[in-house]
């Protein structure tokens, strides 16, 4: 391999005729080339890593019937995140638009940002509830007083709790893709079981449009 | 003064443990390496913490920067029994030969009627063309119909490989085998185009989607 031939067999002059002395090296040069030429083909073409996917459960569309039989649910401890070209905003509880003003009078936008101070943030303090009976959980979990399968049970039950945060979203025609994953990252790390995607109100809209800096 | 003499040696390398160590990579990288597909539209999707595996038998609907529309489906025997209703709903015909090419095609942003052309093309040119999207307007819903009758086939497909394993004498859960619905958004899209997608899903009772996302590390 990669031998210089340094005068193998050599001349005898007239001596007895010997079978020629021929080297057991093989010159492997070749195969050398090519073993990395492949390597370095397989080296930029593949891709390790499988995109990851993360599911979401959207509201079931109901009939015109189904609506008109449904009353409008009872909010005890919800969140309404209103999204718009890289700008959040949110606000607790029911809707009063300002025709019908609640106690407080009309609803007023919050903003935050997509950051950990922010949104993390907000969730983290209206979750608490789920997030200090998880750590409970993952207490009993690490000294194997309960199963995995248990665990995981408790926590989804934990999760259906009616004083767990529930979440809805509602998204202007700006908002990109990007924000409304972002969102939906931060709310399965604070580990909210009800989120929903739901068509944004009219007056919500303008709502939006007077709080939203990008025209 | 002697010369000072300098040892002879070969100028040869002993390079056995090198090539030794090539062909471990090389054999890694062969057996380790899953090829991209080529897709005809490049979509950057956003991170998220999920940690959940791409599934197998999916049904996959990206949205390009743009807003325009590509389907794909991962099961090649589902993507003919697709076709074959596609081409009996919209009357167009195919050859069996476009057939076999539509099974392994990757995603198709195209109208019925630019679909036998397109499938005629050579795989490095279907990239260059510049198709507008598989339509999903109220009048002509043509995504509804290729995710209506992809679920089906792919529902089919799924019940044999099921049936398949049971016989194996491998316990299966069935809902491994089920379809599921996969959207490739790009994080720079609107997000109401998105939406109209999702809108198409909820019309045909598929609430439970996935968002293809690129992994970040949780905090």
């Amino acid at each position: 391999m990669a031998e210089i031939a340094e005068g193998g067999g050599g001349d005898h002059g007239k001596g007895k005729k010997r079978a020629k002395k021929s080297s057991t090296k093989v010159d492997m040069t070749p195969m050398v080339d090519l073993a990395f030429l492949l390597l370095t083909f397989f080296v930029l073409t593949s891709t390790f890593s499988k995109p990851k996917v993360m599911s979401l459960v959207y509201p079931a569309k109901l009939t015109e019937e189904e609506l008109k039989a449904l009353k409008p649910p009872r909010i005890n401890n919800a969140i309404t995140f209103l999204l718009s070209e890289d700008e959040i905003f949110y606000y607790t509880g029911e809707y009063f638009p300002k025709s019908k003003p609640g106690p407080d009078g009309p609803t007023k936008l919050i903003e935050t940002d997509f950051g950990p101070k922010g949104v993390r943030k907000v969730l983290a303090d209206g979750n608490s509830y789920v997030l200090s009976g998880k750590e409970k959980l993952d207490a009993k979990l690490e000294k194997k007083q309960i199963q995995d399968s248990t665990y995981l049970n408790l926590l989804a039950e934990l999760k259906k709790n009616k004083l767990a945060l529930k979440v809805l979203i509602k998204t202007d025609d700006k908002a990109t893709c990007k924000n409304f994953i972002d969102l939906i990252d931060e709310l399965k790390i604070a580990e909210i079981g009800v989120i929903a995607p739901v068509d944004i109100l009219s007056s919500e809209l303008e709502l939006l449009k007077q709080n939203s800096k990008n025209k | 003064m002697p010369k000072i003499k300098i040892p002879k040696s070969s100028p040869s390398i002993d390079m056995t443990p090198m090539v030794d160590l090539a062909f471990l990579l090389v054999t890694f990288f062969m057996l380790a390496a899953s090829f991209r597909s080529s897709e005809p539209i490049q979509v950057t999707t956003p991170s998220s913490i999920s940690d959940k595996i791409i599934p197998e038998n999916v049904i996959m609907v990206t949205i390009d920067k743009g807003g325009r529309v590509f389907f794909n489906m991962s099961d090649a025997e589902a993507r003919k029994e697709l076709l074959q209703n596609m081409s009996g709903k919209y009357s167009i015909k195919f050859t069996s030969e476009q057939l076999e090419k539509f099974s392994f095609m990757s995603s198709f942003g195209c109208t019925m009627r630019e679909l036998p052309g397109y499938i005629d093309l050579p795989a490095d040119d279907r990239s260059r063309v510049n198709t507008k999207g598989v339509p999903l307007d109220s009048l002509d819903n043509q995504l509804k119909d290729w995710i209506f009758y992809g679920n089906i086939a792919a529902l089919n497909t799924g019940e044999t490989a099921y049936q398949e394993a049971k016989l194996k004498g491998e316990s299966p859960d069935v809902n491994d085998f089920k379809p599921k619905f996969i959207l490739r958004v790009d994080g720079e899209a609107v997000y109401a185009h998105a939406q109209n997608v999702i809108n198409v899903f909820r019309d045909l009772k598929l609430n439970n989607l996935n968002f293809v996302t690129t992994t970040e590390l949780a905090p």
